[in-house]
């Protein structure tokens, strides 16, 4: 497996019919790191995702993945994964064939884990993936993330449907394989008591902007008052509506 | 030398402190007993990460204070080890803040529930 990626977003701003989804963006994803991607619904993070994922194309501004363009170059794209809740699946022919798509498109792809994973969470690869449960779905979905090994892993909320033992062995296999393989992981998630303790840095959106960004250690200290943690939910809850925690 | 790996701790972290604070301080509390003697090795960042659920730079940032500190020192490609008079040091230190962090508030408390000194006498020479 090559380094992992790094991302940078510099100034950018991005439209929908003229209402502003991101509003001047810059920030930075460090190789390496597990970084958090949190905020509100409509903060602008699946905006954002798919940007660096190159599915849709930069409006005002840049987005860099290690330092190179990612619109229309395979060469980065192919070591680009983002995993959302729809896209990247073959809803309508049996399992095995979206694994056959994953071994054709990902240089790092490991079929036998992608496998064994898929097993160990009770999915049958005969089935196709709309007659999957909501849960199996996600879980599809996560285990082509993680066995994609790509040097840029994006995942966007994709425990919808999981249930609380789903996601703790999901959170489980993340941290085993990212530490048994090193890569650049980006993670959004509402359940934020569940992650918060998975990444290293975090950003924060609010309404299209970055309000806070870096460690995250550092920014749940910085909003934090008293002599309690704030947790990521108390900075979420402060710069959206200026209340501290008690 | 002993260089055997701790068992892993499998209680949880609380969510008051950062957890980085809370590995320092449990291997403090490990040198300090004697469940991790000098030369031992700490368990590893990977091992943290996994056993945690947490990121492994928290577990590094927590070696690092540790490192600062003089309890800790890394061996490369092998791990961290509990350095040679550690547990002096620390409790060296510890001894130095005893009486105002630990048995102040005892005291205070005592106070509080109308235990005479007396009593905190008798009840200390009663310890084994």
């Amino acid at each position: 497996m090559n380094a992992p990626l790094s991302v940078e977003v510099d100034a950018v701003t991005h439209r929908f019919r003229g209402v502003e989804a991101l509003s001047d963006v810059s920030l930075t994803v460090r190789p390496g790191t597990i970084t958090g991607l949190v905020g509100r619904n409509g903060a602008g993070k699946t905006t954002l995702l798919s940007l660096i994922a190159a599915l849709r194309p930069v409006q005002t501004g840049t987005v860099r993945v290690g330092g190179r363009d990612v619109w229309e170059d395979p060469s980065v794209t192919s070591r680009v994964c983002l995993v959302r809740d729809r896209g990247g699946i073959l809803e309508d022919q049996r399992i095995h064939q979206t694994l056959r798509v994953q071994r054709a498109l990902r240089p790092h792809w490991d079929e036998e884990y992608a496998v064994e994973l898929l097993e160990r969470f009770g999915v049958p690869l005969r089935k196709k993936p709309e007659q999957l449960s909501r849960g199996q779905r996600s879980i599809l979905g996560a285990v082509v993330g993680l066995a994609s090994r790509a040097e840029l892993t994006l995942l966007d909320e994709v425990y919808l449907g999981m249930d609380a033992v789903a996601r703790r062995l999901f959170y489980d296999e993340l941290m085993a394989d990212y530490v048994a393989h090193p890569r650049t992981i980006v993670l959004s998630s509402h359940l934020l008591d569940e992650v918060e303790d998975l990444m290293e840095d975090v950003v924060v959106l609010d309404r299209g902007r970055v309000v806070a960004a870096g460690d995250a250690a550092a920014v749940r200290e910085q909003h934090s008052s008293g002599d309690r943690l704030a947790s990521l939910t108390d900075v979420l809850v402060h710069v959206s509506t200026g209340r501290t925690p008690s | 030398m002993a260089t055997q790996a701790v068992p892993a701790e499998f209680e949880p972290f609380d969510d008051r402190t950062p957890i980085y604070q809370q590995i320092a301080d449990r291997i403090r509390h490990a040198v300090l007993v004697g469940d991790l003697p000098e030369g031992a090795q700490v368990m590893s960042t990977t091992q943290y990460a996994t056993t945690h659920r947490i990121n492994p730079a928290t577990a590094a940032k927590a070696m690092s204070t540790l490192v600062d500190d003089g309890l800790l020192h890394k061996r490369r490609g092998l791990g961290m080890f509990v350095s040679e008079g550690a547990r002096e040091l620390l409790r060296q230190q510890r001894r130095a803040t005893f009486w105002e962090d630990t048995f102040g508030p005892a005291i205070a408390e005592a106070r509080a529930l109308g235990i005479t000194t007396d009593q905190l006498i008798e009840h200390l020479k009663e310890q084994p």
